[in-house]
């Protein structure tokens, strides 16, 4: 009885810890921020961090929980990016309050995400390893490339859609141009914030972990572990696996939005799979099947390369040796051990033990 | 009470009839024995009985149901669990999670009250870590339950297989070699969980197994498989002394 309560108890302190560090982070950033002790450098890349995070996590979902090397994140970012944008370009003076057309926004980009990833999961999750990888770095480019020939504008009669130019969409006068092709969509409404970005951190960290750690959480991991068991148990293979992967495209989605809404102009070509593997590589460097792992390996790594912009021309290069060196090193049985020895979580639970210990005692 | 009955089971790989016309019939509760010599289909005969393998011909009931050419899952659904001749955990999760997979369809809240940790989730949770406990008592297990799978020993992997199975509820349970590989003692204990869990559940098992002092021990009825056919079928003290049957094994 007592064992069930601590089992009950470790996946729910484990969330509280996570978000616990996420907020000590969050308030030690803000305060430097407002007070005028951050670098601007930094500061532009508060949001991104985030961002960024939540990328990691979600393709962590699939990767690392479902077992299934995704390579066309980044296309279900894209849609996110781009499905938010454009409602917000076309709400931003029909629905005034902010909060709203930002939250709905949020909504649309993430379902919209989710749903592409039901269709191309349905579609390529009947194959898995090296050809997986391939077709799924395929549907991201196809995404990519799709919407970089897109035209959409709108004036009285209605919505215009063209794949020529914008010229083809024969708006009237008072006609606006959303989606110009190639050069995207600009003018979003700047609405994300590093608080905002930080709240949906915490909630797409909270989704993921608690879906781990439920019935269908456990059923996607059996089906990692070994498929043919998980059949025999009466797992249905095809339903956990899309809903996982559908999972991980909808919160890719709110990276999205997150991304579309905090600069001026999102591009199609900024969700190549460049962007999808260096995804991937946040994901491999935390850890498989480890969130906290991927968050700090996005933070670190967005931050590292504007910081080596000193070196010039040889940025990329020293980055990715540093890459390297991480790869190598992360892992090791001496590191882990270092890690395990000097773990911030060990220290806290000894000193909350201490504690309990001496309330039983008195 | 039939529990389950196979009438002319067969399936051929390209010329080769792995399995033919097999037919077995076994009674609610019993524990029935499937041997054979290397290569005599008795694996195959399991995989089609769980829906691995799709029959080229006959019909399988069970408890009366048509499972024949059903899927996996399905067959799980209607109370047929199974464990595999080369362990098949879901090794990176801890004893408890792979018992508690095993109740996947038994003990049910959505995906929804699982992420927003609605009450729902927290009872059916409790309910499902108390039903697991008590499967991994019966097998003896319950002071692993927080080790990964791939840590235990192999004997206890190979209960934990058992373990798994059961906790899907079913009526029937078909063992693959469940004592291949374990030393005598712990094909003791094997046999001991063997004969709790029947007085237990009152479960039906048919069981495949080299080791003939576990056949002879606990089953109480034994099919002999030769070149996927029938050789001998009966009680253990008659199928053991049946010329032809020691003559598949040790050859001329």
């Amino acid at each position: 009885m007592k064992a069930k309560l601590l089992n009950m108890n470790k996946s729910t302190r484990s969330n509280l810890f996570t978000v616990g560090v996420i907020v000590i982070v969050y308030t030690v950033f803000q305060t430097m921020s407002t007070t005028g002790n951050m670098s601007n450098l930094l500061k532009n890349l508060l949001v991104a961090m985030c961002y960024y995070s939540i990328m990691a996590i979600s393709l962590n979902l699939t990767v690392g929980i479902l077992g299934q090397l995704s390579l066309g994140h980044a296309g279900f970012v894209c849609i996110g990016a781009f499905t938010s944008a454009f409602f917000s370009k076309i709400m931003v003076n029909t629905i005034d309050n902010t909060i709203i057309r930002f939250s709905l926004a949020i909504l649309i980009g993430a379902i919209t995400a989710g749903i592409f990833g039901v269709i191309i999961g349905v579609i390529v999750l009947r194959l898995s390893g090296d050809y997986l990888a391939i077709v799924t770095l395929a549907f991201g480019e196809i995404i990519k490339n799709v919407l970089n020939v897109i035209y959409i504008g709108y004036d009285s009669n209605g919505l215009a859609f063209s794949m020529e130019d914008t010229a083809s969409l024969n708006l009237m006068e008072d006609g606006v141009v959303i989606i110009k092709g190639a050069q995207g969509i600009s003018g979003t409404p700047r609405n994300a914030n590093f608080t905002i970005a930080v709240i949906l951190l915490i909630l797409a960290y909270m989704i993921i972990s608690n879906f781990i750690n439920s019935r269908s959480g456990r059923a996607v991991m059996a089906i990692r572990d070994n498929r043919i068991a998980a059949e025999s148990v009466g797992i249905n293979i095809t339903k956990y696996k899309i809903l996982a992967f559908s999972l991980s495209a909808a919160l890719a989605g709110v990276a999205g939005v997150l991304y579309s809404h905090n600069i001026a102009t999102v591009q199609s070509t900024k969700f190549g799979y460049n962007m999808s593997i260096m995804i991937l590589v946040y994901v491999v460097l935390g850890g498989m099947g480890n969130l906290r792992g991927s968050m700090i390996a996005a933070v670190i790594l967005t931050v590292l390369p504007e910081y080596l912009r000193f070196l010039r021309d040889y940025r990329m290069l020293i980055y990715s040796i540093v890459l390297i060196a991480v790869m190598l090193y992360n892992w090791a049985p001496a590191c882990i051990e270092w890690r395990k020895s000097h773990s911030l979580k060990d220290l806290i639970g000894t000193v909350v033990g201490k504690n309990r210990k001496e309330k039983k005692g008195a | 009470m039939e529990m389950l009955s196979v009438k002319n089971l067969g399936i051929s790989f390209g010329g080769l009839h792995a399995v033919d016309s097999f037919s077995i019939s076994i009674k609610k509760g019993e524990l029935y024995g499937l041997i054979g010599p290397n290569g005599a289909g008795k694996t195959t005969v399991f995989n089609l009985l769980t829906g691995v393998y799709k029959p080229d011909m006959g019909q399988i009931l069970l408890e009366g149901q048509n499972i024949t050419g059903l899927s996996p899952i399905e067959i799980n659904k209607a109370g047929m669990a199974r464990t595999f001749q080369n362990i098949r955990l879901f090794d990176n999760l801890s004893v408890l999670d792979n018992v508690k997979v095993g109740l996947h369809n038994e003990i049910r809240y959505s995906t929804i009250s699982g992420i927003l940790r609605l009450p729902s989730y927290r009872k059916t949770e409790k309910r499902m870590n108390e039903e697991a406990y008590k499967v991994l008592e019966v097998l003896g297990l319950e002071n692993e339950a927080k080790n990964l799978a791939t840590n235990l020993p192999y004997g206890k992997q190979r209960k934990l297989e058992i373990a798994r199975a059961l906790a899907t509820n079913p009526k029937m349970l078909l063992l693959d070699e469940p004592a291949a590989g374990m030393n005598p003692s712990e094909t003791d204990e094997l046999m001991e969980a063997i004969t709790q869990l029947r007085e237990i559940y009152g479960i039906t098992i048919l069981l495949i197994e080299h080791d003939m002092k576990l056949v002879a021990g606990i089953c109480e009825n034994i099919f002999v498989l030769n070149f996927g056919t029938k050789l001998a079928n009966g009680a253990p003290s008659e199928v053991l002394n049946n010329p032809e049957v020691i003559k598949a094994y040790l050859g001329e």
